[in-house]
C-alpha cells in the first residue's frame, strides 16, 4: 500500500549564511502517523521541522533550495498565514502567553477571525482533547503562568488545536518536563494521532521508540536513514544509525 | 593590620541603610514643610474658586483646570507618537546606523534643558505658527519634551518581552502587526505605563517651558487657543513676585498631593495589571 505524505521534501538544502544546515534531504511525514526525527544536537532536525511552517523565515540570512510539499502542494504556493494555521507547532519550553488561560486559547481564534459564538465550544473541545478540561474549566480566567510546566505544555497544545490544524510539529516538547509528565504527553500524542499528522523532534531515543511509527535519523545535516521505527531501532541499515541508537555517540 | 571583614560588613550595611533613610528623609521633610505651610490656606474652596487680585486672594480653580488640560493633551499627543516610535525601533527595523542615529536623537532630546524647549515652542508654535500663548502651543511643546521619556521606557518595556512569545504568535498564523498589538504591547503595558506616569509628573511640574508657550493668564481656559496657567506656573509667579507666600504654599500642597496621588494610582493599576498576567 502506498502511504501518502502530508509533508514531503525533495533535495532540500538549507544554509545559515555559509553554514550548510540541511544537505539534500528527502523526507516524508506520513498522514495520521507519528514521525520522529532523532540525532545529536546540531544535526539539523529542528531546522528541518521548522522548514514546514516556515519558521526559519524569521531568522536572517537563511537560504533554502529544493522543494517542500504540504499535502502535495509546493509550500511557496501556500499563503503563509494559511500554512501556519494548518501546521501547528509546539516548542521546547512551554510558552503560554502571559494572559489568562481563556485568552491563550482565544488568541488563535481572534487572529483568524473565528466568530465569537463558536469560541466557548472550541475552547471546551480543545481543553478536553488535551485532558485539561476538568482541571481548568473553573480556572479559565486565572493566569496561564501559574500552571505547572506540564499543564502549560498541554495548554500550548490546546492553543494550537483551536485553529484546527491538520499537522502538528513538536520540537522536543518534553525536554522541560519530568518523566511522569513526559509519559503523559506521549499518551496524548498517541491520542492525537487519530486526528492529526504529527512530526516530533526528540533527543530522547526511548521516546521516539515509544511513540513514533516512522523515524528519521539525522547527522550533520544529512538524513542518514528513514524508515519504520521498529526497523530503525532493531535493524538499522546504516552503521552510524546503529552507533547512535546503541549509544556509541550522541 | 587587617581590619575585621565582619566589622566592614557591618559598617557598610549601616552606611547604606543611612543613605537610603537620608533619601526618604528629604522627601518626607519637603512634603512635611509644604503640608505645614500650605494646609491652613488649602481646602475644597481653595481648589474650586477663582483667584482674585493676581492670586493674593481666592483659589486656584483655573490653574487646576489648566494643568489638567495641558497634561491630558500632551499625553494624548505624545503617547501614540512615542509608542509608535518605540515599536518601529524594536519590531520593525533591524539595528543599523539609521536606528542608532534615531536613538542618539532621542537621547539628545532628553538632555535638553526645559527652558530651551520653551524658547523653541515660543518661536515655533507661538510666533511662527501663530498659535499665540495657548493651551495648544503649550501642549505641543510639552509633547516634544516628554516624548523621549515615553520612547525610551516603551522601548525598554517592548525589548523585555520574551522573543519566544513573538515566535509562538507567528506559529499560530498571526501577522507581525497582530503579534505586536495582541502580544507584545499587552505584555509591555506595565513598563509603558511607567513611562507615561513619569511623563505626567514631568508635565505637571514644568514651569519654564509652559510660561513661554501657554502664557500665564489667570482666566479659565475654555478653548485650545486660550492662554492659561498651570499650578506650577501659578506657584512660581506667586512666590517669585512676592504676591502671597501662603497661597503659593497652598498651591504647592495641591500640586504635591496630586503628583503623589498619580504615583499611587499608577502603582496600584500596574500591580493589578501585572498580577493578572504573571
Amino acid at each position: 500500500m502506498m502511504l501518502d505524505c502530508a509533508l514531503k521534501t525533495e533535495k532540500l538544502n538549507l544554509y545559515y549564511g555559509a553554514f550548510h544546515g540541511l544537505k539534500d534531504v528527502d523526507f516524508c511525514v506520513y498522514r495520521n502517523a507519528i514521525t520522529a526525527l532523532i540525532g545529536p544536537s546540531g544535526c539539523g532536525k529542528s531546522t528541518l521541522l521548522r522548514c514546514f511552517n516556515r519558521m526559519n523565515d524569521l531568522i536572517d540570512d537563511v537560504k533554502v533550495t529544493g522543494s517542500i510539499f504540504v499535502n502535495d502542494r509546493p509550500i511557496d504556493s501556500i499563503d503563509i498565514i494559511e500554512l501556519r494555521k494548518n501546521i501547528g507547532m509546539v516548542f521546547q519550553r512551554p510558552n503560554p502567553f502571559p494572559f489568562s488561560v481563556q485568552d491563550n486559547l482565544l488568541y488563535g481564534l481572534r487572529v483568524h477571525g473565528i466568530p465569537k459564538r463558536q469560541h466557548a465550544e472550541i475552547v471546551e473541545r480543545c481543553l478536553k482533547s488535551v485532558d485539561l478540561w476538568d482541571d481548568l474549566k473553573d480556572k479559565r480566567h486565572t493566569s496561564a503562568m501559574n500552571l505547572s510546566e506540564e499543564m502549560k505544555q498541554r495548554l500550548c497544545i490546546a492553543r494550537l488545536l483551536t485553529v484546527e490544524p491538520q499537522i502538528i510539529l513538536l520540537d522536543e516538547p518534553c525536554s522541560a518536563l519530568d518523566p511522569i509528565a513526559t509519559l503523559r504527553i506521549e499518551e496524548l500524542m498517541i491520542e492525537l494521532k487519530k486526528d492529526y499528522t504529527i512530526l516530533i523532534v526528540t533527543h530522547n531515543m526511548q521516546q521516539a521508540a515509544r511513540v513514533s511509527d516512522h523515524t528519521g535519523f539525522m547527522l550533520l545535516g544529512d538524513l542518514i536513514e528513514f524508515g519504520d521505527t521498529s526497523k530503525i531501532f532493531t535493524a538499522p541499515s546504516d552503521n552510524r544509525t546503529d552507533g547512535y541508537i546503541t549509544g556509541r555517540f550522541g | 593590620m587587617r581590619i575585621n571583614p565582619r566589622l566592614i560588613d557591618k559598617l557598610v550595611s549601616r552606611t547604606l541603610s543611612m543613605q537610603a533613610y537620608f533619601t526618604v528623609g528629604i522627601l518626607v521633610i519637603i512634603v512635611f514643610i509644604i503640608f505645614v505651610k500650605g494646609i491652613s490656606n488649602c481646602g475644597l474652596s481653595f481648589m474650586l474658586t477663582y483667584p482674585e487680585d493676581m492670586g493674593r486672594h481666592g483659589g486656584i480653580f483655573p490653574a487646576i483646570i489648566g494643568t489638567l488640560f495641558l497634561v491630558a493633551l500632551s499625553i494624548l499627543f505624545a503617547t501614540p507618537l512615542g509608542i509608535g516610535t518605540a515599536i518601529y525601533l524594536t519590531e520593525y527595523t533591524k539595528e543599523s546606523r539609521f536606528t542608532s542615529i534615531i536613538r542618539f536623537g532621542v537621547e539628545s532630546l532628553a538632555g535638553i534643558p526645559s527652558i530651551i524647549y520653551g524658547l523653541f515652542g515660543f518661536i515655533f508654535f507661538v510666533i511662527k505658527l501663530g498659535m499665540g500663548w495657548s493651551l495648544l502651543a503649550g501642549a505641543f511643546t510639552m509633547t516634544i519634551m516628554i516624548l523621549p521619556t515615553i520612547i525610551r521606557t516603551s522601548e525598554e518595556a517592548i525589548k523585555a518581552v520574551p522573543k519566544n512569545l513573538r515566535i509562538v504568535s507567528h506559529s499560530l498564523g498571526a501577522t507581525k502587526w497582530e503579534t505586536t498589538v495582541k502580544v507584545v504591547l499587552p505584555s509591555a503595558a506595565p513598563g509603558i505605563l511607567t513611562g507615561i506616569m513619569l511623563s505626567i509628573g514631568r508635565a505637571v511640574g514644568e514651569t519654564a517651558a509652559v510660561i513661554f508657550t501657554m502664557g500665564s493668564s489667570l482666566r479659565l481656559p475654555t478653548s485650545l487657543m486660550d492662554s492659561g496657567r498651570t499650578m506650577a506656573v501659578h506657584f512660581y509667579i506667586l512666590a517669585r513676585e512676592g504676591i502671597s507666600m501662603e497661597k503659593a504654599y497652598a498651591t504647592a500642597l495641591v500640586l504635591v498631593v496630586s503628583i503623589l496621588a498619580i504615583n499611587i494610582l499608577a502603582y496600584y493599576t500596574m500591580n493589578k495589571v501585572t498580577s493578572k498576567y504573571s
